[in-house]
């Protein structure tokens, strides 16, 4: 079985996809069926992945040596492309995750989605979903992860805009479409670069040359552009300032899709590429060093503007945002593992924490800011206490695994500020009072939603079991998930590194101070969101800094910015432009036409309708040809010289 | 053969006869007139052909062939001329070629 995985890990993406054409051109008329064959395939893909999981995780080999197998995919003269899978530990890991989230999503989505009449549509575009993020996972080549890429975006685009009754999500939808475009563009460059310097874009192989760039005729300098390039995919698509302004618009779309797409598995799709490709940001240190200070801003950032949004579900995203941050701060700093680590347990969650808000939605009837909910864990005590256990892993209170892999990112940041980068001291104080906001701001909205007073106006109930088993199956692995990799027994990073494996010693300073920060920032949330009932400190605070308060609430008017930027300086280009083909291309074409209606007008009048007057003109025409051809130069090149 | 005889006289004649034919189909009114101009203009012609059949290659009856077909083509053209014309003057009681200039812009 699990050498028969190993050797068939295409059919893990593979499985969803003939989900995907099943339901589409099957069973679309039976919900029950089409949501039946969806959970199948990738139930099916899951315990494909767990078996190759197993099979990886216990041959260290895998570590040095990846499996990899590839067939050509199409190619011409000096360009091959192939398609494959690489499987190593960080992809089998990204694999096991993906399938096993998007399990738990699809039978939480039974639930969620019962009675819409789009269900099997649903159910269809989460297959094609889940079968191009896991092909993403296993690619060996960066030509076949970009196309995964788009075709995720694809799906996250579908999905946003799901309620097409909706006009927000709609345009939700275009906002997320086109902002990560933009993002795939810079991307596509530098693929394109890529390509022509290192004449491969297979992974392994670009992995043995980049390192030995001088070879190839570039500079350090043009190596960097193309890294800056190759990020900023990832800057689109893992909602990394400035291109973040699309995530929070995301949750438009149903809550699974959220919790699957915008919070567990696509948006760190950008972090996963980075770490793919760290052979190439490692030889460039300036490169890193815009990665990890992209991150760390947009942590803060992100984390800054959820202190105070009122939605839960943009709470929550911007929460995303401030996680997928951390993330790539850990890349920026050099650490694949302790970032691959974040993924692994941020993923649990804050997919747990979104399917907690969708149960949430699902019963007080889609009325979603947190101020108008109260007291809900008293009515739905399965879902409060599991979004508990997941406020207290985002927090990163010990044991639970958000604790782990964000000391393991605070570690491995105080570790590069050590070693001679000045700066990462400033990372390490963004990271660390990002930690304190993030306990907070998710501990005022647990206060907010699930405790304090009951409003009478509300007529909570619990979900029913579909939706509750992922939640507990959740909440079990953001609390337990992070046990592997302890600073103790660090089994995690002895599996999934980049360079050398990562031997600190367990700091334990840095994990009280990081413990401290998190229960400050929950115990500021109870003081000001529990204890006071009244939330009379809170709005004071606000009123007493209204700038501050405006700021964070209005997300420090990015979106406006943008659309100041468009309704300016775009519409201004887009005048030029339309001016330009109004005038210019539209007056080539009508000058054109004008031309020939014009001297048209003017010889018609040669048609006189006259007989002889045109007998007369034959007669001439005659006339002159016979005369030249009587006397005209023979040899001459003429027309009717041309005959001898 | 007579030996005064010589290709410039036909010339000459056939040259008369298609500039006569010319001015006649130019210059005329009515359309029958203008037929018959061009059946002057291709008898110079056929004079021509039969003249130089004669002078250059006696032997073969070339331009003698030419001249009858000609001649047929001449007839067939002159009667549906003819029948044109009488069309014409079913609809329009008129000949003048003046008249027949509803073909314009």
């Amino acid at each position: 079985m699990v050498q028969f995985a190993l050797n068939h890990a295409w059919l893990v993406p593979l499985l969803p996809a003939l989900a995907f054409v099943i339901i589409v051109f099957l069973t679309r008329p039976w919900p029950k069926v089409s949501s039946t064959v969806s959970i199948a395939a990738i139930l099916s893909s899951f315990v494909l992945s767990s078996s190759i999981a197993y099979g990886v995780f216990t041959n260290p080999g895998f570590i040095e040596k990846p499996l990899v197998y590839s067939l050509r995919w199409f190619g011409m003269e000096g360009f091959t492309v192939h398609v494959g899978v690489m499987l190593d530990p960080t992809s089998t890991m990204m694999l096991f995750m993906v399938s096993m989230v998007a399990t738990l999503i699809q039978i939480y989505s039974t639930g969620y989605m019962e009675g819409d009449p789009q269900y099997s549509v649903f159910f269809s575009y989460l297959s094609l979903f889940a079968a191009s993020m896991l092909g993403l996972v296993i690619s060996s080549n960066l030509l076949q992860m970009f196309v995964m890429w788009e075709l995720v975006g694809l799906c996250s685009f579908l999905l946003i805009g799901f309620y097409t009754f909706k006009i927000s999500a709609r345009e939700a939808a275009k906002k997320a479409f086109i902002t990560t475009r933009i993002g795939d563009f810079g991307m596509l460059l530098g693929l394109l670069f890529l390509q022509i310097v290192f004449g491969t874009l297979d992974l392994t192989e670009l992995a043995q040359r980049v390192p030995a760039f001088e070879q190839f005729g570039i500079s350090l300098g043009l190596l960097t552009l193309i890294a800056i390039l190759l990020f900023i995919g990832p800057i689109g698509k893992s909602g990394q300032f400035p291109l973040h302004v699309w995530l929070p618009d995301a949750m438009e779309g149903p809550t699974p899709v959220s919790a699957l797409i915008h919070a567990a598995t696509m948006v760190v799709a950008g972090v996963y590429l980075v770490g793919r490709t760290l052979f190439l940001f490692a030889e460039v240190p300036g490169a890193m060093e815009v990665v990890a200070f992209t991150g760390a801003f947009t942590a803060l950032f992100a984390a800054t503007i959820a202190v105070t949004q009122r939605e839960i579900k943009r709470i929550l995203a911007y929460s995303t945002v401030s996680q997928l941050g951390y993330m790539m701060l850990a890349l920026g700093v050099g650490s694949l593992s302790a970032s691959m680590f974040h993924l692994w347990t941020h993923a649990f969650f804050k997919a747990l924490m979104f399917l907690g808000a969708g149960s949430v939605l699902h019963a007080l009837h889609h009325k979603a800011d947190v101020w108008d909910m109260g007291g809900l864990i008293k009515k739905m005590p399965i879902t409060g206490w599991t979004f508990v256990v997941g406020g207290l892993a985002i927090a990163g209170i010990p044991p639970f695994a958000g604790f782990w892999s964000k000391d393991e990112i605070l570690a491995v940041t105080l570790e590069y500020a050590k070693h001679g980068h000045t700066l990462g001291y400033v990372l390490f104080l963004m990271a660390t009072f990002t930690a304190f906001l993030t306990a907070f701001y998710m501990w005022r909205m647990i206060f907010l939603a699930f405790f304090g007073k009951e409003k009478p106006e509300n007529h909570p109930h619990e979900s029913p079991w579909n939706m509750t088993f992922p939640l507990i199956v959740l909440a079990v692995l953001a609390a337990v998930g992070g046990l592997i990799g302890t600073p103790w027994a660090n089994w995690w990073s002895r599996w999934i590194h980049f360079g050398q494996p990562h031997h600190g010693e367990p700091a334990i300073g840095l994990m009280l101070l990081s413990v401290v920060l998190a229960l400050a920032g929950i115990g500021l949330a109870y003081l000001l969101y529990y204890k006071d009932e009244e939330k009379r400190t809170a709005q004071e605070l606000a009123k007493r800094y209204p700038t501050l308060y405006r700021i964070s609430f209005n997300k420090y008017y990015v979106d406006e910015l943008y659309q100041w930027f468009t309704r300016t300086v775009v519409d201004a280009g887009a005048n030029v432009l339309y001016w330009f083909d109004i005038h210019v291309v539209d007056g080539i074409v009508n000058g054109l036409a004008g031309i020939t209606k014009t001297s048209g007008k003017g010889l018609r009048y040669l048609q006189t309708g006259k007989l002889q007057t045109y007998a007369l003109v034959f007669f001439v025409a005659v006339l002159v040809i016979t005369v030249v051809l009587a006397f005209g130069d023979p040899t001459s090149a003429g027309i009717m010289g041309g005959g001898k | 053969m007579a030996t005064g005889l010589n290709p410039s006289y036909f010339v000459a004649l056939s040259a008369a006869l298609f500039c006569i034919g010319l001015y006649g189909a130019i210059s005329r009114k009515n359309a029958i007139a203008v037929l018959v101009s061009i059946e002057l203009m291709l008898t110079a012609v056929n004079i021509n052909l039969v003249a130089f059949n004669k002078f250059l290659t006696p032997e073969a009856f070339i331009g003698q062939i030419f001249a009858i077909f000609v001649i047929t083509v001449a007839a067939a053209e002159v009667g549906l001329g003819l029948a044109i014309v009488i069309a014409i003057y079913r609809n329009r009681k008129s000949v003048d070629l003046d008249d027949f200039d509803w073909m314009k812009w």
